[in-house]
């Protein structure tokens, strides 16, 4: 290896249930896709390593209900993983620290500090009822500014950079259409100007200009901020797109991964050449 | 050392809803030293493009090694390198041309060529005139140069690709049937762009369907049925 990954993932697990006998014992878990038909537990996140480069972007493809978001809620610290570890490099004083383990002050500080998240649905990464710059700033104080002129100025300038017109930043984004209130949410996501950004789904349900014009803004950042990235899509028009490897999953668990131009040209897994023959 | 080797390689395509393994090409070898352009012939089916393919990691190769010089690397197997050297090689070293132009959408052609070099780390100002540089050496027309290339003829967008590809300055350069489209007139402004990069020491490794078109451009040629060398400049085969 000749580089660093930035973010490290290694044998990440979630589970919704306690388990019973009949999934509990030994390696293999006698699951039905993804939970136990015994108990019903549900293994949603099964043994997820990954690393992710500085400036790359990173897709995660895979159908509803294959684990993807949950595992980004895991890394965000939206939801509590059942087992795994993860190291940032880059704060020295991170270093070989599984920040799962941190305290909650210590996660706080890395997701205002570290991690940019963009959900699919605005009202996660937004408060509808705020205006534009004020949710800006709330992430802003939240990492530590207090300077008021000089947040409405960053805000701005982050604005401006998403192509929100700048007589509508007091604006509420409930008001805006679906694609303004993406850019205002991806806006607010890099105003702590993270390394790492989470984006979930973030194009699906817009139609299909707005669409191009988040994910060409997407693009744009990598470029010019080389923010690392992890880009979460069951679109594989999406992932083509933006992510230079590729990660499938199925049914919570890694299946395949690999260069994007591979994974569409010459997918090995069954379950990949699926996905990559029902593509249009 | 060579600048490519390539060793017993083989690569089979397995598709699993149909429970079928082919086998695209096997046993194959050949070497190539700096500067050298290999052509490989053979039918279309015989498995060229799964060799260029398979260097380049679009494919991914099964069986034997491919060994590349690597500037950054030394000597690397293609077969077996990380997914993040290959993208750094494919940023920095080994080059790819197809008659097919497979880019960004709403990027301009000038914008492709910059953004080729920007992604080296090149300066704005120098990507800027580089880029230029390479649209009138490739003779794209200059009311081109801010257009979006999906209109573009076989002919433009092949000389656009070659264009991104060898602002780059590779130390290989993939082309995959690079002329197949084209009219006889283009057909000889390919000719010559080879001959340019071959003078600036650019190893090529070349799939043609027109031997003729090879003629004298080649140091090598590869052919699929035979899996064997059937000319190499310098040696003659005459007998």
């Amino acid at each position: 290896m000749y580089e660093e990954p930035i973010l490290r993932v290694r044998n990440l697990e979630k589970q919704f249930g306690d388990g019973c006998k009949h999934c509990m014992q030994g390696a293999i878990r006698n699951l039905e896709k993804n939970y136990c038909p015994a108990c019903g537990t549900v293994y949603a996140c099964q043994d997820i390593s990954f690393d992710l480069f500085p400036g790359e972007i990173l897709g995660i493809v895979g159908e509803s209900g294959s684990g993807k978001s949950t595992m980004m809620q895991c890394l965000y610290f939206d939801a509590d993983v059942t087992s795994g570890e993860v190291y940032i490099n880059g704060e020295p004083d991170l270093k070989d620290q599984n920040i799962f383990e941190l305290s909650r002050q210590q996660k706080r500080y890395i997701r205002n500090h570290q991690y940019g998240m963009v959900y699919q649905n605005p009202v996660h990464g937004l408060k509808m009822n705020f205006s534009s710059v004020g949710n800006i700033a709330e992430k802003l104080i939240e990492a530590g500014n207090r300077n008021v002129s000089e947040m409405e100025a960053t805000s701005k300038v982050l604005l401006e950079s998403v192509h929100i017109p700048l007589f509508r930043m007091k604006e509420e984004p409930r008001n805006f259409s679906g694609g303004m209130q993406q850019r205002v949410q991806i806006a607010k996501a890099l105003s702590n100007n993270p390394p790492i950004l989470f984006l979930d789904e973030v194009t699906t349900g817009l139609d299909l200009s707005v669409q191009a014009s988040v994910l060409d803004l997407i693009k744009r950042l990598q470029r010019e901020l080389g923010i690392s990235m992890i880009v979460v899509s069951h679109d594989l028009a999406v992932i083509r797109m933006l992510a230079d490897r590729t990660i499938v999953m199925l049914n919570g668990s890694i299946i395949e991964e690999g260069l994007t131009d591979q994974i569409l040209e010459d997918p090995q897994h069954a379950y990949t050449q699926q996905l990559v023959y029902s593509l249009l | 050392m060579p600048m490519l080797e390539v060793v017993d390689f083989g690569k089979r395509f397995t598709i699993h809803h149909l429970n079928k393994t082919m086998h695209a090409v096997e046993h194959i070898d050949f070497s190539l030293g700096r500067g050298k352009f290999i052509g490989i012939v053979g039918k279309s089916g015989s498995g060229k493009s799964t060799i260029l393919k398979s260097i380049y990691r679009t494919y991914l190769p099964d069986t034997g090694q491919i060994f590349f010089n690597s500037e950054r690397f030394g000597s690397i197997d293609l077969c077996n390198a990380s997914e993040r050297e290959i993208l750094y090689l494919r940023k920095y070293e080994i080059g790819y041309v197809s008659q097919f132009l497979n880019v960004m959408p709403r990027t301009t052609s000038r914008q492709l060529v910059e953004k080729a070099l920007l992604e080296m780390g090149t300066t704005e100002k120098v990507a800027r005139m580089e880029a230029e540089q390479a649209l009138n050496h490739f003779e794209i027309d200059q009311k081109l140069w801010d257009t979006y290339p999906n209109t573009f003829s076989g002919g433009e967008k092949l000389r656009l690709n070659i264009a991104m590809a060898t602002v780059k300055k590779p130390r290989l350069l993939l082309l995959d049937e690079p002329t197949a489209s084209l009219d006889q007139q283009s057909k000889i402004k390919v000719r010559e762009i080879i001959e340019k990069l071959k003078a600036d020491g650019t190893t090529l490794v070349g799939i043609f369907h027109d031997i003729e078109f090879m003629e004298g451009l080649c140091d090598k040629v590869f052919d699929m049925k035979t899996r064997q060398l059937i000319w190499e400049a310098g040696i003659s085969n005459e007998s």
